[in-house]
């Protein structure tokens, strides 16, 4: 059995009390919002994207701690990173938290580590990935509402 | 048991054979009934015996085992109208659920009597179940939705709702009792109300009928709906209870098999009640269940039953309210059976998972009532429900879950 610590580390019940780039970046010119329907979440993300990099980030709204910290972490890694980059690190970020261990290798996610506990709650999954879905959505300018059910 | 004997909850649970076993490694201390009662052991054999000794289909076949299967799905439905104190059998319908009921209900008295301009009534405090099918049926008739406020301790100023009954109201939908707030809606008075306008009344009483004696004739209600599975019966079946004249002169639901009287390719006659509204092999299994699951209540005494939960919903309440972090939404002067809060800096989903940690199983989300959530403000609420089986056990588990989740998230 996990223990809850676990799941709830330091680093992320430190970012859902103080989450990082809650905001609208100034030169923002892609957004989206996702939605969770089973809890009722819901995220917008803000990024400024030019010639394919994210240059900044942000995120609002409301979620439960692992939403929360995972969006505020999500904008600290994919800042100044090209997109197929930060599409290959959703990519191994979701098989972390999903529990598919060779998806989770195919790419260091550095501190997003954290996130491992998850895969022992799968129902938490999709609060781990809710921003994830979202940024997707707002870098590849489909902009519309991303469900996560 | 005898009547007089004192309520022994310890022995109650060992009849309830989930109650056993762990989550997560710990006991389990079960706070989800409004979501779903688990099962009595003798609602377990009941189905298993009926599959062993008595299965076949029925209303077809000539042969005895069919006979026999026929009259313990008929023997449920009778079961199913002295459980709700109504004196026609031919009232009962079966359904899968309170949900289907309701769709039932709306697909078919709805469309044949709500026009363009006509509006139904709900309540602000409606679940998802009783607000959807009329919100669809209004908007495919050109009818409005009309939604009766509520208090901030969650009750229904009934001056207010009656203000709102018009000569276009062509029904009136309200919960028995809250499955978000507990409230318990002085259905009688409603129903008084709503029938000297000429407005017939549905009433979803899927969190009042395991909680509460109900009796349909006195609280004079037109439709009455429940589902098996919040009554400690099987999941998959439920009830529409409705009055014989309004069912009479009702269309069919859905078609098919089961419900017809003659069918030709030029011309089809349905079937009399409540069979015309039984389209298909019914689940007759969840019958005989549900049958048993009301034999098991009514054995314990459903007033006993309310009793016993109205002491564990002042003492649960009095463990929370101690935690400073605390607040209870929905604070009627008549409730039952749930705890709805929120935890000042936690949202309810972790809430959920480090009580699911402990062994406490309780729901986190919007509990399929976001107008409800957004009366209150809050995207969701924790809810703790109680059923027969509960104990003070389960509640004490409950409050030291919360306080280790505030330190926490501290």
């Amino acid at each position: 059995m996990t223990d809850l610590r676990e799941l709830y580390q330091a680093t992320i019940l430190d970012h859902n009390k103080k989450p990082r780039n809650f905001r609208v970046p100034e030169g923002a010119n892609r957004e989206a919002v996702g939605h969770n329907p089973l809890c009722g979440d819901k995220v917008s993300v803000h990024v400024q994207l030019s010639d394919g990099v994210v240059e900044d980030v942000g995120f609002q709204g409301t979620g439960c701690a692992i939403s929360t910290a995972s969006a505020s972490l999500m904008t600290q890694a994919v800042k100044g990173r090209p997109v197929e980059e930060v599409l290959a690190l959703f990519d191994a970020f979701h098989g972390l938290v999903a529990g598919d261990p060779e998806k989770a290798r195919s790419k260091d996610v550095g501190k997003l580590t954290v996130f491992a506990g998850v895969r022992d709650y799968p129902v938490r999954v999709k609060c781990a990935t809710l921003a994830w879905h979202t940024l997707r959505s707002a870098v590849l300018g489909q902009g519309k509402t991303v469900k996560t059910e | 048991m005898s009547f007089a004997a004192p309520y022994d909850v310890q022995q109650i649970r060992k009849d309830f054979p989930l109650l056993s076993r762990s989550n997560r490694g710990k006991p389990i201390a079960y706070l989800d009934t409004a979501a779903t009662a688990q099962k009595p052991r003798a609602v377990i054999d009941a189905i298993a015996r009926f599959y062993e000794r008595e299965y076949a289909a029925v209303h077809r076949s000539v042969f005895e085992i069919s006979e026999i299967a026929t009259r313990r799905f008929e023997d449920a439905r009778d079961r199913v109208r002295r459980f709700l104190g109504g004196g026609d059998p031919r009232e009962v319908v079966f359904t899968r659920n309170a949900t289907e009921a309701i769709n039932l209900v709306a697909a078919s008295f709805g469309r044949t009597r709500v026009g363009p301009g006509d509006e139904v009534l709900i309540t602000a405090m409606e679940h998802h179940a009783n607000i959807v099918p009329w919100q669809v049926l209004c908007e495919e008739r050109g009818a409005h939705l009309r939604v009766a406020p509520i208090s901030d301790a969650g009750e229904l100023p009934l001056d207010e709702l009656e203000a709102l009954l018009s000569e276009r109201t062509r029904l009136l939908a309200v919960g028995h009792v809250s499955n978000v707030l507990g409230t318990v809606n002085p259905v009688r008075e409603i129903v008084e109300r709503a029938h000297r306008r000429g407005v017939p009344v549905l009433v979803d009483g899927a969190q009042a009928v395991p909680r509460m004696p109900v009796h349909v004739g006195e609280l004079g209600c037109d439709f009455y709906v429940f589902s098996g599975h919040k009554l400690y019966g099987p999941s998959g079946i439920g009830v529409l209870w409705a009055r014989a004249e309004l069912l009479e002169a009702m269309p069919p639901y859905q078609t098919g098999g089961s419900m017809i009287a003659s069918v030709s390719f030029e011309k089809t006659t349905f079937a009399d009640i409540p069979q015309r509204f039984e389209a298909g092999s019914p689940d007759t299994a969840g019958a005989v269940g549900l049958a048993a699951a009301m034999d098991y209540v009514d054995e314990l005494g459903l007033d006993r039953i309310a009793r016993h939960e109205s002491e564990l919903l002042a003492y649960g309440t009095e463990l929370l309210e101690a935690v400073p972090e605390v607040r209870i939404i929905g604070t009627a002067r008549d409730k039952t059976g749930v705890i709805s809060f929120v935890v000042d800096g936690i949202h309810p989903h972790d809430l959920g998972t480090v009580l699911d940690g402990e062994g406490v199983a309780i729901r986190a989300g919007h509990h399929c009532a976001q107008p409800l959530m957004d009366r209150f403000g809050v995207p969701a609420t924790a809810r703790a429900s109680l059923g027969l089986y509960s104990d003070r056990e389960d509640l004490e588990r409950l409050a030291a879950g919360v306080r280790k989740a505030v330190e926490i998230f501290r």
